[in-house]
């Protein structure tokens, strides 16, 4: 706790130069070790003015100097103390600078050009420099100090590494945080306070969040960005007392409502420390009122930073009080005695709460004439917008995605000319390889990475003929990999076509085979009773005919439809799901055994060793899905493999339910809020081998550092304390990287279990044929499945549970049932024998 | 049946081998089988024709016996790649299986390779 962060081992004593007569040097004081202090001395030290000055530093705070900013990270635990600092004592005293850190000044005497240090000392200057920067302002409340004046033990601001270290070591021993304000510092503090593990209500007294930089939508779009974070936001509302005797034990709002907490964080603003100033008979207004060289109206007296206050304006960033120390340091070593500093324009970027936000100049039109721009997209939490004036950028706001940053502050900064379609100023047309035109792509360049297919290859189908974008995707294969070039084949087709491109009319349906979208075909299977593939296709399909590719899709239709009376066809089937194990691109197969939850046992790993030594396994391997890969398996090993495993299979090959990972939980995590292991145990002994449209992988942790990657699975479960677990749905960390929406907070362990089956459900239902979750989620939109889900808005619930009971019902482990007796005949015979066959006798 | 009758005789270089028997290959499904030193997929389609191509697939080597199937085409398990049964053509026009005669006689299958 008393550590001094970038001091020395020996402890604070700092080389003190004593007062030399011969040093000829003038005296250089600056009082404030901050950002714009130390900043400040480096600039001078840069100019030379190690020769022109003796520099002596006062710093309230008794370590070196330190990121300020980085506060939120370490806070929240993602940034280590000694990460942050600046400049070390050490540092100070190579240089030459005489750093009295511990010692606070308590005024100037401007006359005797002397100050006085809280140490009783007396230290002359010939220069002075303020740079003392603000304090958290505490808004008047009952009960927020005890008698003696301090705030009530519980109480923190947050603006130094002390406060932020006192919070640290509360946070252990505290379970519900008030956070009071919702700008950007109240906005950290939450989101660091709920990531570890506290339960947190953010007070705002104004309507909206961050109100200082965003306008009313988005701020209501951040509102909902940071409760979809778990925090809970109460905006309007003041507090008016503070409640508890020895330690803060909750707030009461001005509306009478009471919020227990056992940690409040008062992060309502900050008020410049103009103490110093005042006492010393220097001019104050709001802050120290300084001319364009930063000077009071002392002329050896200066202020810079966010005590200082210049043509009306105070700034409360780091980057207006590192102007202020380069024009102070050219001024006073000489190098530009006339520099000027007229004014910062704030382009700020920020991440609050885990949210990019970049603003810059105003927010909202001011004249008639100004152009106003904005692209709104709350379910992304996306929110755009700016304010043109005479052809020229003068404010812009970015929530959510700030890709376009960098170009609009230049516009901002340089005035350069705009885009006679302003939507360009916030959206790339296309994007990324796109943005070159497709028509100026060389022929030669690959547009399908994994099929290896060029732009002319592309453009060839379509002189050939191809009149489809799904004609050229058969023909040429490009976008049937990954499927990430999509959208590019599509913008080629439609170029090299010239506009005769002519709608794929299957492109909305289910299968390829089958001229019926996913609820059509589920109606006619149910009325006509169909039961099987092949009944399928004689029924639905164009002159009964047979479509190999629509076969995988129909099967897993056709199992999620009838459960246990669906009749099962192998060839129907991929390979992988006739054999229950993964193809390999030799034509051996993986095996994948189930490993509930990544949990394992002695016996259990005894086991896969001795089998994979006897079947000669060549890679044995722990898979990303928290289990063990038996790699490069022969087919006709399969059955005896499984028998000598006596293992359940876990699924790594199907169009289904795969794994739950789990992380540690609160058995053992000191962190560990809930028991994650036992829940992940227990969704993936229910949910296990339910097929569905795509394959689905879930996760739970114990709390919100997510260990085991819940925020980006299709279902991920976070415990958040209390009994409490989040539900996320739609997340992804694959081919694409997506957060999980949160469809709700649940209070018990058997609400996850029947929400997600919900959940399963309704995406089975109503999913496209190898539509993961990633996708769907955002197609439906989240507020659509949570009316569905979570008010049952369409009456479907319960008919959603008892689909997916009906298919848990059904669930046989394919290789207890398959090893015993093959399926079909040959079902594990070799197909591409790596040895020969025995011949058959010719005749 | 004689294989020998002048109907079934294979063409010159080419020889009729019996390489199992029908039921070997379940409905809509394809097997590997060896004749004459050449690896074969043999498959039965639920329409009950019989077709036969080389068993690797030109692509990548995939077993192609692994694949799905349909009257017109044979999918192989690992790209997806789709061969034409009629000429072993791929759809995509690039490469192409090698086909072979088969038929059914007395319930053996014969494949002339
Ligand atoms: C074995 C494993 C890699 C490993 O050594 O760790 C693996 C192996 C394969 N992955 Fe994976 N994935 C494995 C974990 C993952 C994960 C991580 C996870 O599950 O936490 C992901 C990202 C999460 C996700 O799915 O969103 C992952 C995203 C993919 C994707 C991209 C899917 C997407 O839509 O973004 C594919 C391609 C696909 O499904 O089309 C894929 C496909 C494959 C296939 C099945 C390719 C194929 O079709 O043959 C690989 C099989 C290799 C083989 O021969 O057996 N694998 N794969 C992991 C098995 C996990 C398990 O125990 O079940
Ligand atoms: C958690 C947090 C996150 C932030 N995030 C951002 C961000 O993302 N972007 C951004 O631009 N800004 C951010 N800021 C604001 C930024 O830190 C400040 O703008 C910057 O620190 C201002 O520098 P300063 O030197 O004026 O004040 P400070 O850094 O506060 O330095 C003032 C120093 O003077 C000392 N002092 C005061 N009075 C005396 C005295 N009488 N005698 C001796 N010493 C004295 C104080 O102890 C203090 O050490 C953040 C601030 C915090 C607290
Ligand atoms: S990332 Fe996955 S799909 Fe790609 S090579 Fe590795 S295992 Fe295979
Ligand atoms: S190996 Fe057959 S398609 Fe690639």
């Amino acid at each position: 706790m008393t550590a001094v962060l970038g001091g020395r081992p020996e402890g604070l004593t700092s080389l003190s130069l004593g007062d030399d007569e011969f040093d000829t040097r003038s005296r250089l004081v600056v009082v404030g070790n901050g950002m714009a202090g130390a900043r400040f001395v480096e600039e001078v030290l840069e100019r030379g003015g190690g020769e022109q000055f003796r520099i002596t530093v006062f710093g309230d705070e008794p370590h070196g100097n330190y990121n300020r900013i980085m506060l939120s990270p370490v806070l929240a635990g993602e940034s280590a103390e000694d990460e942050i600092v600046l400049n070390s004592h050490d540092w100070y005293a190579d240089n030459g600078v005489d750093l009295r850190a511990g010692v606070r000044i308590a005024r100037a005497d401007t006359a005797a050009k002397v100050v006085y240090g809280s140490d009783g000392s007396v230290t002359p200057y010939d220069h002075l420099v303020l740079a003392t920067g603000s304090y958290s302002f505490v808004p008047p409340m009952a009960g927020v100090r005890t008698e003696a004046g301090e705030l009530l033990p519980g109480v923190y601001g947050f603006r130094t590494i002390d406060e932020t270290r006192a919070m640290l070591d509360a946070v252990g021993r505290c379970r519900r945080a008030v956070v009071m304000g919702g700008g950007l510092l109240g906005l950290e503090a939450a989101r660091a306070l709920q990531g570890h593990g506290l339960q947190v209500d953010l007070v705002h007294a104004m309507p909206w969040l961050m109100n200082a930089q965003l306008d009313a939508e988005a701020g209501a779009i951040l509102k909902k960005s940071v409760e979809s974070l778990g925090i809970a936001v109460h905006l309007d509302v003041l507090a008016t007392e503070v409640l508890g005797t020895d330690h803060v034990e909750g707030v009461v709002l001005k509306d009478g409502r009471r919020l227990d907490c056992d940690l409040l964080v008062v992060a309502a603003g900050v008020r410049p420390h103009t103490d110093v100033a005042v006492r010393s008979g220097l001019e104050v207004e709001r802050a120290i009122v300084v001319d364009d060289q930063l000077r009071t109206d002392d002329p050896d007296v200066y202020a810079i930073g966010e005590c200082a206050q210049h043509r009306g304006s105070v700034y409360g960033l780091v980057a207006p009080a590192w102007e202020h120390a380069k024009v102070l340091a050219d001024v006073l070593t000489g190098t530009d005695p006339d520099a000027e500093y007229t004014g910062s324009r704030t382009a700020t970027k920020l991440k609050v709460a885990g949210v990019d936000v970049a603003t810059m100049g105003i927010n909202t039109p001011e004249r008639d004439d100004d152009e106003f721009l904005v692209i709104s997209e709350p379910r992304r939490g996306v929110h755009l917008s700016v304010v043109i004036r005479d052809d020229t950028l003068i404010g812009a706001t970015l929530l959510g995605d700030t890709r376009k940053v960098a170009y609009l502050t230049q516009a901002f900064d340089r005035g350069s000319p705009l885009p006679e379609e302003r939507i360009r100023l916030l959206v790339d047309l296309s994007d990324g390889a796109e943005e070159v035109g497709v028509a100026e792509m060389p022929a030669d360049s690959q547009v399908c990475n994994c099929n290896g297919v060029t732009k002319g290859a592309i453009c060839g189908a379509v002189a050939d003929g191809c009149g489809s974008v799904g004609a050229v995707m058969d023909r040429t294969r490009a976008g049937k990999g990954c499927g990430s070039c999509k959208s590019l084949v599509k913008q080629i087709v439609e170029w090299a076509a010239d506009g005769e491109v002519t709608e794929d009319p299957s492109a909305s349906w289910y299968v390829p085979g089958i001229p019926l979208g996913k609820p059509e075909l589920m109606a006619a299977i149910r009325a006509q009773d169909l039961r099987s593939v092949s009944q399928v296709f004689a029924a639905l399909a164009p002159g009964g005919k047979e479509d190999a590719k629509s076969k995988m899709g129909l099967t897993s239709l056709l199992k999620m439809v009838w459960g246990h009376d669906y009749l099962p066809e192998k060839d129907a089937e991929f390979i992988n799901d006739r054999v229950h194990a993964n193809i390999q691109r030799d034509g051996t197969f993986s095996v994948v055994p189930q490993m509930k939850g990544g949990v394992t046992t002695p016996a259990q790993l005894r086991r896969i060793a001795d089998v994979a030594e006897k079947y000669e396994v060549p890679m044995v391997k722990v898979t990303g899905g928290q289990r063990i890969d038996l790699l490069g398996v022969r087919k006709e090993d399969l059955p005896a493999m499984w028998a000598d495993l006596g293992m359940p299979s876990g699924y790594a090959y199907g169009k289904s339910m795969r794994t739950v990972k789990t992380c540690v939980g609160s058995d053992f995590c000191r962190f560990g809020l809930d028991d994650s292991t036992q829940l992940g145990i227990d969704l993936e002994t229910r949910f296990q081998g339910i097929e569905s449209p795509a394959k689905i992988k879930m996760a739970v942790v114990g709390c919100p550092r997510n260990c085991a990657e819940a925020y980006v699975k299709d279902v991920g479960v976070v415990a958040v304390g209390a009994g409490r677990w989040e539900v996320y749905v739609g997340g992804a960390a694959g081919a694409s990287v997506r957060k999980g929406d949160l469809l709700a907070t649940v209070d018990s362990t058997a609400a996850v279990l029947e929400l997600t089956g919900r959940f399963l459900q309704y995406y089975r239902e109503n999913a496209n044929w190898l539509e993961r979750t990633y996708d769907f989620v955002p197609r439906v939109g989240l507020e659509k499945i949570k009316q569905v889900l979570l008010e049952d808005g369409e009456g479907i619930c319960a008919d959603l549970d008892a689909g997916i009971q009906r298919s848990i019902d059904a669930y046989r482990d394919p290789w207890g049932q398959d090893l015993a007796e093959p399926a079909t005949p040959g079902q594990f015979r070799p197909s591409l024998p790596l040895v020969d066959l025995p011949k058959v006798p010719v005749r | 049946m004689s294989l020998t009758t002048e109907r079934l005789a294979p063409p010159a270089g080419v020889r009729a081998h019996t390489v199992g028997r029908v039921e070997d290959v379940p409905p809509g499904e394809g097997r590997t089988f060896v004749a004459g030193g050449a690896q074969i997929a043999v498959f039965r389609l639920r329409d009950g024709s019989l077709h036969a191509t080389q068993a690797s697939c030109p692509h990548a080597g995939g077993p192609l016996a692994d694949g799905q199937t349909d009257p017109d085409v044979l999918v192989c398990p690992l790209h997806l790649y789709a061969y034409r049964w009629v000429d072993g053509v791929a759809t995509s026009g690039s490469l192409a299986v090698r086909v072979y005669p088969v038929r059914e006689v007395d319930g053996m299958l014969v494949v002339d390779a």
